[in-house]
C-alpha cells in the first residue's frame, strides 16, 4: 500500500474530494494527509466497484425502508413521512479524540446540571448577576411550577445531547446543549443497523465501538430513579406526544428496543399525588418517566393550559417526589439560546476554570456594549431571538446572517438591535469541518458513467453526542448521530431542509469487546413477564381488530356484487338491489368501482395500529400498509364488474395476509386478546346482519347462495349437506355450527373463552359484568334450532354485542 | 373595611367524567398592610377525594381537588371574612416614566414580586403596537411612571365600552381592543398590553369589587361576580399600584384580592380538565357585603336576587354597571 493517500494521489472516487480553504476535514490532516483513523477503511472502500457501492447502498437503504425507519414532518397527514436520509459513508473518529470529547462534555453536563439547579433553588447565578432576571423570567421553558422542587433522585438532568462542530483548528466546539427531551439517540441505533448492512466486514465492524453499551447503563439508571424512596422497584416508561411528532418512530422504536411502556398523556392518571397508568387491570404506580414531550405541556392544570397531550396533576406528582422524569420538568430552560452567552463566565465562577469544550460565542443584545459589538460585527453573526431553543444552524424566518436579513421587517439591523435588543443574541456564525458523504455523479449514465457513477465530496457536518447520568457519573454513547449538509454550505444543516444524517463510528486500534443489552447471567435464567397492558393501548388493539375484519367484510361482500354485475351485466336484478342497500347502510356506494368508504375503513385500521407500533411486527406494519398503498392505487384504475371483482380478490387476499402474520406471530398475551377479541365481536355481528338480511324470508332468490359466497363457506356447505342451500342448512352453518369459524357460535364462543382470560375475569368466585353478558349469549346459541334464528333474534343479537362491547370497554379500555 | 364574600360556582358536566381533577384558586389570603383574612371556608359538593392546597410562585393559595369516580355536576362554595386596611391614598413616590427602565435592570432577583416577570410577553398578554401607540398617545411627556398607569387606565376606560356579550373568557386582548368592548377581564388584559408597551411591569389581579345598589334600593343577593384589574410595577420605592380600568379608579378599600400573577392563566379561579367529551356549563353567584366594624352585621338592606347565570368556562365578570352603580373616588 501507499504510505499515505493525499488528495492529489487519492483513489478514483475521492477524485471530486477538494478541501475548502480556512475549513477542517474530518478525512485529512492540515496538511493534506489522510488521518490514520480512516485509513483502512477508505482503503477498502477504494476497492469496491461502482455497481458494488449501489448494491450495498441500497443494502442499507433496504434495511431502513424494511424495518420502516421514517422521518416525519410536523403534519397530520400520514403520506408525509419521508424516506429516511441516510449518509452511507459514516463519519469516523478515533477514540481517543472521542474520550477527550467526552472528558469535556462530562464537565459541561455538571456545568449545566449546576446552573438549573440553581434557577429552580437558590437563584444566587441572578442574584449575583452572572444571569440576568429579565433573561430567565423572560424564558417561556422556565417554569415557575418548579421553583423550590427538589426533583426525585436529586438531579434534574440525566439524559443529555450536545451538538458538536470542529473549528478550522481542528478543536470542537459546542452549537448547542439538548436538555429538554433529546431526540437521536433511537436514529443513531437504526443508522448503525443500516451501516452494519452496508459495511459487514470484519474490518471495520471488530473495531468499532458498540452503542448497545450505553444504553443498557441508561436503562439501569432509569430503573433506579423510578424506585420509591424506600427502594421499592417502580415501573418506567417513555412518554410521547403521539404520533403526529416528527419523532414519534423513534419513540417507538427505543420503546421496543429498551423493552419500556410506550405512553401518552391521556395514559396517566394521577391519584393522591402518585402518578398511575391506566391499564387493563385498572391504574398501576409509575415511578419515571422518560419523557419525549416539551415539559409545558406535561400538565395542562399547572402548566400550559392549552396542552391536549398532558396528564392533569403530573406537577402535583413531581412536587411530591413521587415522580422522577428525564428530565426534570423545566430543564428546556438551559436550550434558551441566550444562556451560551454566559455559561463561559458562569463555569469560571463556579470551577474556576474555563469550558474544556467552549460553546459558540455568543452576545446577548441585552447590555448596551454587547449589542454595540454584534452591531459592528453583524457581517459575521448570525442574530436571532435570545429565547430561541433550537440550534444554531436552524434558522428561523427572523435572523439575520452575515449582515442580511433572511426576511425583511426591518429597516435596518441597528434598529432591530435597538427596538428589541433584550429578545435577540449575536451568534459567531462559525465554519464547520468537512466529511465524506457520497453523491451520485450528475454524467452518471454517459461513457464514464459506466464506470464511476458517483464520488465523494466534502460535506460540512456537526455530530449528536449522547450522555447518561449513572451512579457513576456521566456515561457517554460511543457513537453518535452526525448531520450532513446537503451543499458545501454550512447554514443547510436543517434536516427540515434536506439535509441528511450519517452514522459515526467510534474506532480502536484493537478489536473491541462485543456488546448486548442483554445484562450478564448472574445466575440462573429468570423469565421476565410481560409488563401490563396499557388501556389506550388495548382500545387501539380492540378497534384495529374490528376495523380489520370490518375492511374484510366489506371487501368480500362488494366482491360478491361485482362478481353478480358481471354475471348478470342487470344492475336492477333484485340481489345487486339488496346488496347495494345493505352496502349503502354502512356508507359504501357500490357506484364507486372501489368504494372512497373501504379506503376509510383501511385508513381507520391503519390508524389503530400506527398508535400501537411498539407492540406490533414490524412485518404486520409493513402489511397493513401495503394494503393501504394497492388500494389507493386500485381507485384510480378499477372498473365495474369483472375487473373490480378481481381487484376484491386481491384484497382478500392481503387483509388475510395481515391477518396471518398476526395469527401466527403475535406474542398471545393481553394485547393479542384485545385484538382478537375486537376481530371476533366484528365477525359475529357481520353474520349476524348478513344472515338477517339476506336469509331473511323475504329476501330474494339466490339470496341465501350469496349469503354463504360472502360468508367464505361454499365448499363447506357443499361438503355437510350435499343439497341445495335452504335457510335451515344455511342457519345451521352460519349461526350455531361450533366448527365453523365463519358461525355465529364459534365466534361467541371464542369471546367467551377471551374474556375468561383477561384480567378480573372472575373477582371472589364471582364472573365480571362482562363474563356474566357471555353466559346467556352462548347458552342461547347452543340449544337453539335454525328456526328459531330468525331475523328478529339476529338483531336482539346485535345488540347484546354492543351490550358486550360496551361492558368491555368500561372494564378495560379507559 | 370589613366583608363578607361569598361565591357559588355550579359546574354541570354533558357527560359524566371519571377523574376530575381542578385547580382552584379562590381563597383570600393576608396580605400584610392590606388586607387581613378573619375567616375561610372553600368546599366542595360532592366532597373530593383528594384535595391538598399549597402556594404557588406568585404567592396565591392553590387547591387541587379531584374526584375518582364519575360525576356530573360540581358547586364549589367559598364563604370568607375579610378585613380591608385602608391604603395610604394615592400619594405619587414613583420615578418619572423615563427612568423606570433603569429602575427594572436594577432590580436583581426572580422573587415573585420582581418587574422582571411582568415586563413581556406572558401566555396570554403579548405587547402589541395598536395599544402602544394608544398608551403612548395618553401619557404626556415628562410623566411619572404612576401617572402614566391612570392616564392609561383613563384612557382606556374612556375608549372601551363595557359589554358582556361582545368577549368570551378566551377572547385575547387584541381582539377585544379592537372591538373596543369588553368586561373586566378584557379592559384588564388591555392595559396590562398597553403598559407592557411602554415598559411598565404590569400584572393581573383576580378578586371581589364591593359594588353598591343604586341610590335608594337594596343590594340584590348573588348579582355580584369575580372581577379584575391591573397591578403595575413604577419604581424600586413606590413597588406595586394596582388600578380598576373597568371602573377608572385606584383599587382601594372596594377591593378584596384574591391573586396576583401575569395573566389570567396565572390566577383562574378554576382550572379543570375534564376527559369526557361535550362541554360543560357554568353559574355563579357572589356577594360582598359590607359589614357594620362593630356588630359585624350587614351595613346594607339586601333582598334575593335572580340566580346570576353567566357564560360558560368558569368565566368571571363584573355585572355591576360600572359608572352608575360605582361612585368614582380616587
Amino acid at each position: 500500500m501507499t504510505d499515505a493517500v493525499s488528495p492529489a494521489s487519492a483513489p478514483d472516487l475521492f477524485a471530486d474530494y477538494r478541501l475548502m480553504p480556512g475549513v477542517a476535514d474530518e478525512l485529512f490532516d492540515r496538511d493534506g494527509e489522510m488521518r490514520p483513523v480512516w485509513r483502512r477503511f477508505v482503503e477498502r472502500f477504494s476497492l469496491l466497484s461502482a455497481s458494488e457501492i449501489s448494491a450495498r447502498f441500497e443494502r442499507g437503504n433496504l434495511y431502513l425502508r424494511d424495518a420502516g425507519v421514517f422521518f416525519r414532518q410536523y403534519s397530520n397527514d400520514p403520506t408525509q413521512e419521508r424516506e429516511w436520509p441516510l449518509s452511507h459513508i459514516p463519519v469516523i473518529l478515533h477514540e481517543d479524540e472521542w474520550a477527550g470529547i467526552c472528558r469535556g462534555l462530562s464537565e459541561r453536563a455538571d456545568l449545566l446540571e449546576a446552573v438549573v439547579a440553581d434557577l429552580y433553588g437558590d437563584q444566587r447565578l441572578v442574584r449575583d448577576g452572572h444571569l440576568p432576571a429579565e433573561l430567565v423570567a423572560g424564558s417561556r421553558q422556565w417554569l415557575r411550577p418548579m421553583v423550590g422542587v427538589e426533583p426525585k433522585g436529586g438531579h434534574y438532568l440525566h439524559f443529555l445531547a450536545f451538538e458538536i462542530g470542529r473549528s478550522p483548528d481542528g478543536s470542537w466546539l459546542v452549537l448547542g446543549d439538548r436538555t429538554q427531551a433529546p431526540s437521536g439517540a433511537g436514529f443513531a441505533l437504526e443508522n448503525r443497523m443500516a451501516t452494519g448492512r452496508i459495511f459487514p466486514e470484519r474490518f471495520p465492524r471488530a473495531h468499532i465501538h458498540r452503542l448497545a453499551g450505553f444504553f443498557g447503563a441508561f436503562r439501569a439508571a432509569m430503573e433506579r430513579l423510578a424506585q420509591s424512596p424506600t427502594g421499592q422497584r417502580g415501573a418506567t416508561a417513555i412518554l410521547t406526544p403521539g404520533p403526529s411528532n416528527d419523532t414519534y418512530y423513534e419513540h417507538t422504536y427505543i420503546a421496543r428496543y429498551l423493552g419500556m411502556m410506550l405512553l401518552e398523556g391521556e395514559d396517566l392518571l394521577v391519584e393522591n399525588g402518585q402518578a398511575m397508568v391506566r391499564t387493563i387491570e385498572g391504574p398501576r404506580p409509575i415511578g419515571m418517566l422518560w419523557r419525549r414531550i416539551d415539559a409545558a405541556f406535561a400538565d395542562p392544570l399547572e402548566l400550559n393550559p392549552d396542552s391536549h397531550i398532558g396528564t392533569p396533576g403530573l406537577m402535583e406528582t413531581v412536587r411530591r417526589g413521587n415522580l422522577a422524569l428525564v428530565n426534570a420538568l423545566g430543564s428546556g430552560v438551559l436550550e434558551t439560546r441566550a444562556m451560551m452567552a454566559f455559561l463561559p463566565r458562569i463555569a469560571e465562577v463556579l470551577t474556576g476554570r474555563p469550558l474544556a469544550i467552549p460553546n459558540i460565542a455568543t452576545w446577548w443584545c441585552g447590555g448596551a456594549a454587547e449589542r454595540a459589538y454584534v452591531r459592528d460585527n453583524a457581517a459575521r453573526m448570525m442574530i436571532g431571538s435570545a429565547y430561541a431553543v433550537d440550534l444554531p444552524f436552524d434558522l428561523g424566518a427572523q435572523t439575520a446572517l452575515g449582515g442580511a436579513f433572511r426576511s425583511t421587517g426591518h429597516a435596518s439591523i441597528e434598529e432591530w438591535l435597538e427596538a428589541e435588543g433584550a429578545g435577540l443574541v449575536g451568534q459567531e456564525a462559525v465554519t464547520l469541518s468537512t466529511t465524506p458523504a457520497w453523491v451520485e455523479s450528475p454524467d452518471a449514465g454517459d461513457a464514464e458513467g459506466a464506470t464511476r457513477s458517483g464520488g465523494v465530496v466534502p460535506r460540512p457536518m456537526t455530530v449528536r453526542v449522547f450522555a447518561a447520568r449513572t451512579p457513576e457519573g456521566w456515561t457517554f454513547m460511543k457513537g453518535g448521530y452526525a448531520r450532513i449538509g446537503k451543499t458545501g454550505d454550512a447554514t443547510a444543516l436543517a434536516m427540515q431542509r434536506g439535509g441528511s444524517v450519517a452514522d459515526v463510528w467510534v474506532v480502536s486500534d484493537r478489536p473491541v469487546k462485543p456488546e448486548t443489552l442483554v445484562p450478564a447471567a448472574h445466575g440462573d435464567f429468570r423469565r421476565v413477564s410481560p409488563g401490563t397492558l396499557p388501556a389506550r393501548a388495548a382500545d387501539n388493539l380492540y378497534w384495529l381488530g374490528r376495523y380489520v375484519e370490518r375492511t374484510e367484510d366489506a371487501i368480500r361482500l362488494i366482491r360478491a356484487y361485482h362478481l353478480r354485475l358481471a354475471q348478470t351485466d342487470n344492475p336492477s336484478d333484485a340481489r345487486l338491489q339488496l346488496l347495494g342497500d345493505y352496502l349503502d347502510s354502512y356508507g359504501i356506494d357500490v357506484d364507486e368501482p372501489f368504494p372512497s368508504a373501504l379506503i376509510d375503513r383501511i385508513e381507520w385500521a391503519r390508524g389503530c395500529a400506527g398508535k400501537v407500533r411498539d407492540r406490533f411486527s414490524t412485518d404486520g406494519w409493513a402489511a397493513l400498509n401495503d394494503m393501504a398503498r394497492t388500494a389507493r392505487r386500485m381507485t384510480r384504475t378499477v372498473r365495474p364488474g369483472d375487473d373490480a371483482a378481481r381487484a376484491m380478490s386481491v384484497m382478500v387476499r392481503k387483509i388475510t395476509g395481515f391477518s396471518g402474520l398476526v395469527h401466527e406471530n403475535m406474542y398471545r398475551f393481553s394485547g393479542w386478546r384485545f385484538l382478537s377479541f375486537g376481530r371476533a365481536l366484528e365477525r359475529a355481528d357481520a353474520l349476524a346482519g348478513l344472515l338477517a338480511t339476506f336469509a331473511d324470508p323475504a329476501a330474494p332468490e339466490g339470496s341465501l347462495d350469496l349469503t354463504v359466497e360472502v360468508a367464505d363457506s361454499v365448499i363447506t356447505h357443499q361438503r355437510r349437506y350435499r343439497v341445495e342451500t335452504s335457510r335451515d342448512t344455511v342457519v345451521d352453518l352460519l349461526a350455531l355450527d361450533a366448527d365453523n369459524p365463519r358461525s355465529i357460535l364459534f365466534q361467541i364462543q371464542r369471546l367467551r373463552r377471551l374474556v375468561a382470560e383477561l384480567p378480573r375475569a372472575t373477582e371472589h368466585g364471582r364472573l365480571s359484568p362482562l363474563a356474566r353478558a357471555m353466559v346467556p349469549l352462548e347458552s342461547a346459541f347452543l340449544i337453539a334450532a335454525p328456526s328459531e334464528i330468525d331475523t328478529g333474534r339476529l338483531n336482539e343479537l346485535r345488540r347484546e354485542l354492543a351490550r358486550v362491547s360496551d361492558l368491555a370497554g368500561a372494564a378495560y379500555l379507559r | 373595611m370589613l366583608y363578607d364574600i361569598r361565591l357559588i360556582i355550579d359546574y354541570d358536566y354533558a357527560a359524566p367524567s371519571d377523574h376530575t381533577r381542578n385547580l382552584v384558586r379562590l381563597l383570600p389570603h393576608d396580605l400584610p398592610g392590606r388586607q387581613r383574612v378573619l375567616s375561610r371556608h372553600l368546599s366542595f359538593d360532592p366532597l373530593p377525594d383528594e384535595r391538598s392546597d399549597s402556594i404557588d410562585f406568585f404567592g396565591n393559595e392553590m387547591s387541587a381537588v379531584a374526584w375518582h369516580a364519575p360525576i356530573d355536576a360540581v358547586s364549589v362554595r367559598l364563604a370568607a371574612r375579610v378585613e380591608r386596611i385602608a391604603g395610604s391614598g394615592a400619594l405619587d413616590l414613583s420615578v418619572p416614566l423615563g427612568d423606570l427602565g433603569g429602575e427594572i435592570a436594577a432590580e436583581r432577583g426572580l422573587d415573585p414580586g420582581a418587574p422582571h416577570h411582568f415586563t413581556g410577553a406572558s401566555p396570554r398578554i403579548a405587547p402589541m403596537a395598536e395599544t402602544t401607540a394608544f398608551a403612548r398617545a395618553a401619557i404626556a411627556p415628562g410623566t411619572t411612571a404612576q401617572q402614566a398607569v391612570v392616564a392609561v387606565g383613563r384612557a382606556l376606560h374612556g375608549t372601551m365600552t363595557f359589554d358582556q356579550k361582545a368577549t368570551t373568557v378566551d377572547t385575547a386582548p387584541a381582539e377585544a381592543f379592537a372591538k373596543r368592548r369588553g368586561v373586566c377581564q378584557d379592559f384588564t388584559q388591555v392595559m396590562i398590553a398597553a403598559l407592557r408597551g411602554i415598559g411598565i411591569p404590569a400584572g393581573y389581579v383576580s378578586g371581589f369589587l364591593r359594588t353598591f345598589p343604586p341610590p335608594g334600593q337594596p343590594r340584590l343577593e348573588g348579582a355580584d361576580a369575580m372581577h379584575a384589574w391591573v397591578r403595575a410595577w413604577v419604581g424600586r420605592d413606590a413597588g406595586w399600584i394596582e388600578f380598576d380600568p373597568t371602573n377608572n379608579q385606584f383599587a382601594g378599600e372596594d377591593y378584596i384580592a384574591v391573586a396576583f400573577g401575569r395573566d389570567y392563566s396565572d390566577v383562574a379561579p378554576v382550572r379543570g380538565v375534564l376527559r369526557s367529551s361535550g362541554g360543560q356549563n357554568s353559574h355563579q353567584a357572589v356577594d360582598v357585603i359590607p359589614l357594620d366594624p362593630d356588630t359585624a352585621q350587614p351595613l346594607v338592606r339586601s333582598v334575593p336576587a335572580r340566580r346570576a347565570g353567566t357564560r360558560a368556562e368558569s368565566d368571571m365578570e363584573t355585572q355591576a354597571e360600572p359608572d352608575a352603580a360605582v361612585p368614582p373616588e380616587i
